[in-house]
């Protein structure tokens, strides 16, 4: 292979695409993460220990409506990242506040989810089963709401710096974060709901 | 400011096309669940190749990945990343499941 | 508020209070002694908020000295209990104490020696061998420090404040779990865990996009020199295995914190998954230990023999192939969990499997040396010991490879001898040939040549010393963390020259001490003036020893291997004139540290479940953070007037 340090000399333009890749190899490693959680939901989804399965608890339709919520914030979020490029910087809040109101909607209705399971007695101390589902979909959960946090203070920013290669950097990043959330759902979706029901 | 040139930015067309393409496969795995459509075996084959699918798509859609100019090292370390996780999970379901059959 | 801790936390017996008390003795002494010589706002400045990877490299090495120091404390408390204790009420160590011994020790040496050593040695070398003058990211390298520093510390007061985790270096649940560990040792164990290993996936991203992203032009990667390379695959590993510990010590601790049934022995937990789980980290882990001491050879070998290494190519061909092996092994740690043959034949093929380009680096290691102008300085020696050493601990494990032979070693002495042969010999003598390598480019001066090579033979006669009667211990069926056994076994006068092993081993670390302070007071003769010690052949020889703030002046362009010896040796050499750009660097940043600060606070009363403690300084993480994106100028431009004057 015949890469070598790239010839930009500005130290901004280096930072970008070396900040962009760095962020892209920490995704890589959440791959990681999630992929043990998946391993071990797989391994303990049969172990209900009496209490129910996901066939009993699981509401496919319910969970439709997180999966398109999801679904248009990951696209929504896109449409921020082309507005960014042209330095759009009103048009670029505005998606962004668009993509954490889905974002917002997803973790309402994901708490919802979780809370009436746990007030009919379907906590995660009940089996092995409840404890691999509410800590997979939950840590997805929480690295949703971290990504809201982060929309709220990167819009913050963005109102006061406006688009720069700097706060641009930053986003692209975002974006990737969000991007990635959703494909993970994709495979909470398949391997949890989907095969839990069937 | 200029942007420099191997950032990867995505058009509205390719953002739309992900969007739909992935909401297609999302009903079609929901519909095939939801109404019974195949027997077990066909119907988790069909949704996980539906999944894989749909990450396909919104890598390629909303990611960029693969338009990258060479050397292609995001696309080099993901494919490493599902390599690795192929290994753990599928080694990690061989294993236990191996041990699940001896226990009893 | 104070959650589970109490008073009774300070209550410990004799010997836990005397180890305690000398620790907290020996840092007020330090603090004495830095108040004294009015140093603190020097150590602010020059160290703790330096961005610098020449700095940081030098902290992690300092920490590690003194884990190793509290490491082989705890080796020799073990090697002396075992020496003495022929019945139940013999010995000076109750079993508990000697359980919290044994789980420490290999804790300290695993986490805090060995991954700070990496570390350690990847700041020093890598962005001088590339010809860069920084990493991909200065402050997340000053963050994944100070991560590091804070669990160090975390591990330092579980010696002080309450009891630390007694069921082995890697928990084991259901013994592990909130059942049946029901006190504070294993949450510290998982919280000192954790933010070390933050701060080890931080940094590995950082190195990883350091040495794809920043080598300098006409370096591609087949001309980088091997301990890049080592580490490159050492890196791979990193990203790729620390996930897998994150996640498994996090389910461990939602089934202790939240009665969540991961691990349990009821409920449908399954605690053989844990065991799965924590060797798929554990197998890539000891590679990433052992890879960059294969890449300090390498370059130890090729200087001291005045030779090109041999064969550069199947070099880095067989550390990809150890890469892409070592993460389709890890079931050889549990050959004995009860899974069938088929499993076991695999997984103990593949291991076998291991051993080829492992051998195929120890032959290239020897060729090089063929008709090589060979010095034996104290680098050399200890890659010699090294051969010896990790040989037979190789060896060893290809034995154990095979799951009927590990069927009798598999936690037995023969096991332990075995990995303390391949840590000892490669990890740790691979870092003390690269201490002794590198010293005078970081430092300026030479160490004691006389003293290193006492130090050299007191490790290697004491290693001998103390493992060789464990592998015929172990084979004469003494099991691994034995606080008492029966005088009719016959093991104790194994023991006893056992022990005696790990004084002659103390002895070695009491030369490498007397080594360090005798070199500072002789420093003045020992000056390195020219850079080049040792007619080097990498990158790092052509700068100044010490090297300047920013490395190179100008960067170096590279068309060959070994190129700084290709430029002494260049047929014309035409020295151009020097033109100079202002050089960009990133400015200190007090903000890792406090990053460390808040975890270390965030560990300790998360252990002691102090929860709203817990979640403000948890939100004071985040903060520092927030703080930091927010920052204007974190940059400078060093002017060309300063970078003509040095």
């Amino acid at each position: 292979m015949t890469d070598t340090a790239t010839t930009h000399h500005d130290p901004l333009q280096e930072a970008y695409t070396k900040n962009v890749f760095g962020f892209w190899v920490y995704l890589m490693t959440d791959c990681v993460l999630f992929g043990i959680l998946f391993a071990t939901y797989a391994v303990l989804h049969n172990n209900t220990f009496g209490a129910p399965s996901g066939k009993d608890i699981f509401d496919l339709s319910f969970v439709l409506k997180e999966t398109i919520i999801l679904l248009t914030s990951s696209f929504t979020c896109g449409l921020a990242m082309i507005a960014a490029h042209r330095l759009e910087t009103k048009k670029v809040i505005a998606w962004f506040c668009v993509t954490f109101l889905l974002g917002l909607s997803f973790v309402v209705l994901e708490v919802t989810e979780f809370a009436h399971l746990v007030d009919v007695g379907n906590s995660w101390e009940k089996s092995a089963f409840l404890s691999s589902y509410f800590t997979l979909v939950g840590t997805h959960g929480l690295h949703i709401s971290v990504g809201l946090f982060w929309m709220i203070v990167f819009m913050a920013q963005i109102a006061r710096k406006g688009i720069t290669l700097v706060t641009l950097r930053r986003l692209t990043c975002l974006s990737m974060f969000w991007h990635f959330l959703d494909v993970v759902w994709i495979f909470i979706f398949t391997v949890v709901y989907l095969m839990g029901v069937s | 400011m200029d942007i420099p040139k191997e950032s990867l930015h995505g058009t509205f067309n390719s953002y739309l096309l992900g969007f739909i393409l992935s909401l297609v496969l999302t009903l079609i795995a929901y519909f095939a669940v939801a109404e019974h459509l195949f027997t077990e075996k066909v119907l988790i084959i069909t949704i996980v190749g539906l999944a894989f699918t749909q990450t396909v798509v919104q890598l390629f859609c909303f990611f960029h990945l693969g338009k990258e100019t060479k050397p292609r090292w995001n696309l080099l370390i993901f494919l490493s990343m599902a390599f690795v996780i192929a290994i753990i999970i599928g080694g990690s379901l061989w294993i236990m499941y191996n041990l699940d059959s001896r226990v009893m | 508020m104070f959650g589970k801790l109490t008073f009774d936390a300070l209550q410990h017996d004799p010997l836990q209070d005397g180890a305690g008390f000398s620790m907290i003795l020996g840092g007020l002494l330090i603090v004495a002694l830095i108040t004294y010589y009015k140093k603190w706002t020097y150590l602010w400045k020059e160290w703790i908020t330096s961005l610098d990877p020449k700095r940081i490299g030098v902290m992690y090495i300092i920490v590690a000295f003194v884990m190793l120091i509290k490491g082989v404390s705890d080796a020799i408390l073990m090697r002396a209990q075992q020496s003495i204790a022929i019945s139940e009420s013999a010995g000076f160590l109750t079993s508990d104490h000697y359980q919290q011994i044994f789980t420490a020790h290999g804790t300290t040496m695993i986490f805090f020696v060995g991954m700070a050593v990496v570390f350690g040695m990847m700041n020093l070398v890598i962005p001088l061998q590339i010809g860069a003058r920084d990493v991909a990211y200065p402050f997340l390298n000053s963050v994944g420090f100070w991560l590091f520093g804070a669990a160090s510390v975390l591990i330092l007061v579980s010696l002080v404040v309450g009891n630390f985790n007694a069921t082995g270096w890697l928990g084991y649940p259901p013994l592990a779990g909130i059942e049946y560990s029901p006190g504070e040792g294993v949450d510290y164990w998982i919280w000192i865990l954790q933010i070390a290993g933050v701060g080890s996936l931080i940094s590995g991203i950082n190195f990883l996009i350091t040495i794809l992203r920043m080598r300098c032009p006409g370096m591609t990667l087949m001309k980088m020199p091997l301990f890049v390379w080592c580490s490159l695959a050492t890196l791979i590993l990193i990203i790729f295995a620390f996930p897998i510990l994150t996640a498994t010590l996090g389910l461990l601790s939602l089934d202790r914190y939240l009665g969540m049934h991961f691990f349990t022995a009821g409920f449908g937990g399954n605690p053989m998954m844990y065991v799965n789980l924590i060797w798929a980290w554990g197998h890539p882990e000891v590679y990433i230990l052992v890879l960059p001491a294969f890449g300090i050879f390498s370059e130890v070998v090729a200087t001291f023999s005045e030779k090109r290494l041999f064969g550069y190519a199947s070099m880095v061909w067989a550390i990809v192939a150890i890469t892409i092996l070592s993460f389709i092994v890890w079931l050889h740690h549990f050959f004995t969990m009860g899974a069938g043959a088929n499993v076991n034949a695999f997984f103990g093929i593949m291991t076998m499997l291991i051993a080829v380009p492992t051998g195929v680096k120890v032959f290239n290691w020897l060729f090089t040396m063929y008709r090589g102008k060979i010095h034996f300085t104290t680098p050399m020696l200890w890659f010699l010991g090294f051969i010896a050493t990790f040989s037979v601990g190789g060896m060893t494990g290809v034995l154990m490879s095979l799951p009927p032979i590990d069927f009798q070693a598999h936690n037995s002495l023969f096991l332990v001898a075995h990995f303390h042969s391949v840590i000892i010999g490669g990890v740790l003598f691979g870092f003390f040939a690269g201490f002794a390598y590198w010293f005078p480019k970081i430092v300026g001066f030479k160490l004691n040549e006389r003293l290193g090579k006492y130090a050299f033979w007191c490790w290697l006669v004491g290693f001998l010393t103390a493992f060789l009667p464990l592998y015929i211990l172990g084979l004469m069926g003494a099991t691994r963390r034995l606080d008492h056994y029966d005088p009719s076994t016959g093991w104790q006068p194994l023991f006893v020259i056992a022990a005696v092993g790990v004084l002659l081993i103390s002895c070695g670390i009491g030369f490498q001490i007397l080594q360090i302070i005798v070199s500072i007071k002789q420093r003045k003769q020992n000056l390195d003036t020219t850079g080049d010690p040792w007619n080097g052949r990498t990158l790092e020889w052509s700068t100044t020893s010490p090297p300047p703030l920013y490395n190179f002046a100008i960067i170096p362009e590279v068309h060959d291997h070994d190129p700084f010896w290709a430029t002494k040796h260049a047929k014309n050499k035409q020295v151009a004139e020097p033109h100079y750009e202002p050089i960009h660097m990133p400015k200190n940043s007090s903000i890792g540290f406090f990053v460390g600060l808040f975890s270390l606070i965030f560990g300790f009363a998360i252990t002691w479940h102090m929860m709203e403690i817990s979640v403000i300084s948890l939100i004071a993480v985040m903060a520092c953070f927030v703080v930091r994106i927010s920052e204007n100028e974190t940059d400078y431009y060093i002017p060309i007037e300063e970078i003509e004057k040095s």
